[in-house]
């Protein structure tokens, strides 16, 4: 277990080496440079000016003589300045990682119970009316588009109902946990409900492969209660295949969800990674991106080494 | 605690009653879809952030609302009238000029520390310095010397007679600015460290009658009286400036009163999203719709064969009906434009060509350039080549699509065909316009200030090219000596009767070369209270934070 975590670790940080180099030449590749936002629209910025700047910001330099500065000081604790916060880049990560947190695990724990409930509850009667009403209510998760989803909550329980904010992360002058709260409500049931529908149908027909299988047959011949039948026996072969797909999504989720955090105006780790490529703020993109491809490598180890725990007989090696 | 104390914690949690936060009418809330990237005043030229400092410090001079240069921080503004602006002979030869500005004997900084000389003077050093990182270096380094009389007295003399003598930019707080400089040594490191980024809520950065008391970056900015500030008392408590990035959300925000207002000022809603939030609350709110100094127009490349004969440029022109585009879009709102000038400028003139819409006109110059409509109703010359060009704008941008599409079907009735070729705007303006490598036309808009000399747009040291970096933004490659001693006899003629001469040549050479295709002046479309009083839009660079000091609650 120890040489494949390690193994893993060794492979992540040569993985994370890799795409610093393909990021950074892609951000390159972009039109434009950061002094082209800065002089965009301002009379002021003559030649001289424009030249200087370059300078100032390194932009006269190659990409290669760049990025060698970036990684030099990167493996020093120095991730660079943004020029889109105009502030060290570790100090506008934290913050949006922070909101992400807060979004994306309370989404995440919604979904999962959710589909957990629903996904068992039409895997026990195919083909039945409650499984027809659970597939509907999925289908109609998956193809709702989240902007739209969005926006309904917003004018329904904002505008109409006055229950939750319309956005933001708390109101001016409160802030207390109540405050936030109700902040939160809103873009955490659009992500969950955006995420539930996929996970029922990975859950649903997981369970009603499982639940044909011997094993099954055997348990309810022993005399196993159905309740134990289903949660013992049957649920925890069929978390398998659901659990990689979930790791995955936590990834995915994790590298932030830009039309939730843009329509209710949540400053997470989504919106931050597409203004700074919008901003052409290399390092602060920079930074995102691996760290997003970060999580989704430690989700992957963690699906891994939840396989061997689920079923001991999968070995790790 | 136990689980049974935490639930009952939880219940009561969710059992209290659902309210909408509460604004109380002394804040005021304003949506914006944009944030800055930076609070130095010199560091980039940002729209949104300049709508944020002008609440919290002042320039020494401004445009009011009617237009006129007017004083912020200065007690009397300078003019040779008054006797405080006089023309010099520069030590070397040749002519500059001595202008003194006298600072208003009460001004503080949120600190409570005077505002002074010391900080027109620090100011003005790091200004004209080339490496400071200012992107805007012009302001300062048009001084060559400046002598300090007193603390609220300095004379500062110009290296050539100036149009613009008498405008005067933001001053920094030299008590504040001054040991970070000189900790940080360079500009690139000040540019990190300066307080404006750093600590934003710094009393001390602040002059005007709000400073900044809460900054969250991307998220909101809260701005609350300036105690020391000597003016007249502000009307509100608090100020937040919220970020709302799409504008979907932005309207249902104004309608669940999250946000009390919108800003117009290109920063907020669009003028049809404002124009359709009208129909639908048309009591709701107040709706002010100013004509901006922002020019929205249509580049042609010259350099393009078609689009070398003036002829064809002039039936481009006479093609389209933009009287009708205006009223049909933007229910007349946006005024039609013939240069980049705007009617409410006061060097603007009528006395230029007009290109009225007149299809025959269009069609008549179109054969007298060798162009006649085939069978397919599009005009070939001699050689059979059809007259077809590339139209590119921003993609995305809604407006500007609709608008192609309208010209697109008018010039097809004029025998014209062009191709809808759009780009996403930082190619438009980061390639294709930087590098002039477009072929055709190119729809796009841009700002300038108030009496603003077109040198950077017009003049043909401006072009950009490998030589100067792609440096400039005469995009068009106007190439005209007449206008090149215009622009440079109108930066240094200080009679207004010869200065509106001037510009009304420069005026004519515009339209009568029709390099450009001008569409129209966009109007700012502000969605504001039917409480709000006080708030006066001024169309152009000095906004109406300028005066936020006037704005208050008031009885419908």
């Amino acid at each position: 277990m120890a040489a494949f975590i390690l193994r893993r670790v060794v492979q992540t940080l040569l993985v994370l080496l890799v795409m610093s180099f393909v990021i950074y030449a892609l951000i390159g590749l972009m039109p434009g440079d950061p002094v082209d936002m800065m002089i965009a629209g301002n009379p002021g910025a003559t030649p001289e000016v424009v030249a200087a700047l370059r300078k100032i910001y390194g932009a006269d330099q190659p990409l290669m003589v760049r990025y060698w500065h970036w990684l030099s000081d990167a493996l020093r604790g120095d991730f660079g300045f943004s020029r889109t916060h105009s502030q060290p880049v570790l100090e506008v990560l934290a913050p949006a990682l922070w909101q992400t947190c807060q979004l994306m695990i309370g989404s995440f724990v919604v979904s999962v119970i959710l589909s957990f409930a629903l996904g068992i509850v039409a895997a026990l009667r195919p083909g039945g009316w409650v499984d027809g009403l659970i597939s509907l209510c999925a289908f109609a998760g998956i193809s709702v588009p989240v902007f739209w989803l969005a926006l309904m909550m917003i004018l329904v329980f904002a505008v109409e109902l006055h229950w939750f904010p319309a956005s933001g992360i708390a109101n001016v002058g409160d802030g207390g946990l109540r405050d936030r709260l109700m902040h939160l409500v809103m873009p955490i049931t659009t992500l969950a409900l955006a995420n539930t529908g996929a996970f029922i149908r990975y859950v649903r027909a997981s369970m009603i492969e499982v639940m044909r299988m011997d094993h099954v047959r055997t348990a309810r011949a022993k005399g196993a209660g159905e309740g134990r039948v289903v949660l013992i026996h049957a649920f925890r072969n069929a978390l398998i295949p659901v659990v990689t797909i979930m790791a995955l999504s936590f990834g995915v989720l994790f590298n932030g969800a830009l039309l939730t955090e843009t329509m209710f105006a949540q400053p997470g780790m989504g919106k931050m990674i597409y203004d700074s490529i919008q901003g052409n703020d290399y390092n602060l993109a920079l930074v995102g991106l691996l760290f997003a491809t970060l999580v989704t490598l430690l989700s992957n180890l963690a699906a891994d080494l939840a396989y061997g725990w689920l079923d001991p007989r999968i070995a790790l090696a | 605690m136990n689980f049974r104390a935490a639930l009952a914690a939880a219940v009561a949690l969710l059992a209290l009653p659902f309210a909408a936060p509460a604004q109380a009418k002394d804040d005021l809330v304003i949506g914006v879809a944009q944030f800055p990237s930076s609070l130095h005043p010199a560091i980039d030229a940002e729209v949104i952030k300049f709508y944020v400092l002008n609440f919290g410090i002042r320039p020494m001079t401004a445009f009011n609302p009617d237009w006129k240069n007017s004083c912020l921080l200065c007690a009397q503004l300078p003019t040779i009238e008054n006797g405080l602006a006089k023309i010099e002979d520069k030590p070397g030869g040749g002519k500059g000029m001595a202008v003194t500005f006298k600072l208003k004997p009460d001004l503080k900084w949120g600190d409570g520390v005077p505002v002074t000389t010391k900080d027109l003077e620090f100011t003005w050093k790091v200004g004209r310095d080339p490496a400071s990182g200012f992107s805007n270096g012009n302001p300062w380094n048009r001084y060559t010397a400046l002598d300090i009389v007193d603390d609220h007295t300095a004379v500062a003399h110009l290296s050539s007679v100036d149009v613009h003598y008498n405008e005067m930019d933001i001053l920094l707080p030299e008590h504040i600015e001054a040991p970070i400089l000189a900790k940080a040594g360079n500009a690139a490191e000040y540019i990190k460290q300066t307080a404006y980024n750093r600590a934003p809520t710094t009393p001390g950065l602040w002059d005007g009658p709000f400073m900044i008391t809460a900054y969250q970056s991307g998220v909101q900015v809260v701005l609350e009286p300036n105690p020391y500030w000597a003016g007249p008392k502000p009307g509100f408590k608090r100020i937040v400036i919220k970020l709302i990035e799409n504008t979907a959300a932005l309207q249902a925000n104004l309608l669940s009163g999250d946000v009390d207002m919108v800003a117009g000022e290109g920063v907020g809603l669009t003028i049809d999203q404002v124009l359709a939030l009208r129909k639908s609350y048309p009591d709701k709110f107040t709706y002010i719709f100013k004509p901006s100094l922002t020019y929205e127009h249509i580049d042609l490349k010259v350099e393009n064969p078609i689009l070398a004969d003036g002829r064809v440029r002039q039936a481009l022109l006479s093609a389209i009906d933009r009287n009708q585009l205006v009223s049909r879009l933007f229910e007349g709102l946006q005024p039609v434009a013939d240069s980049w000038v705007n009617p409410l400028d006061q060097n603007f003139t009528k006395d230029v060509p007009h290109y009225p819409y007149d299809p025959a006109k269009a069609k008549s110059l179109l054969a007298a350039a060798g162009w006649t409509p085939g069978a397919d109703g599009i005009c070939r010359n001699a050689k059979g080549d059809k007259l077809s060009l590339d139209f590119q704008t921003t993609a995305g941008n809604k407006l500007r699509e609709l608008i192609q599409q309208v010209l697109q079907s008018q010039w097809k009735a004029s025998c014209v065909e062009v191709v809808i070729k759009n780009e996403p705007p930082r190619t438009l303006f980061g390639e294709t316009l930087k590098k002039r490598s477009f072929n055709g036309l190119v729809q796009y808009g841009w700002s300038s200030s108030v009496g603003s000399s077109p040198r950077r747009t017009l003049h043909s040291a401006q072009i950009p090219t490998a030589e100067n970096n792609w440096g400039g933004a005469n995009y068009i490659a106007f190439n005209n000596k007449q206008m090149d001693a215009d622009i440079d006899r109108a930066d240094s003629e200080l009679d207004p009767v010869k200065q509106k001469a001037i510009w009304a040549d420069m005026q004519k050479l515009y339209t009568q070369e029709t390099y450009v295709l001008p569409l129209f002046f966009r109007a700012e479309p502000h969605v504001v209270p039917k409480w709000l009083k006080g708030y006066t839009p001024t169309g152009h660079g000095d906004m109406s934070m300028l005066w936020s000091e006037n704005w208050s609650y008031g009885a419908n």
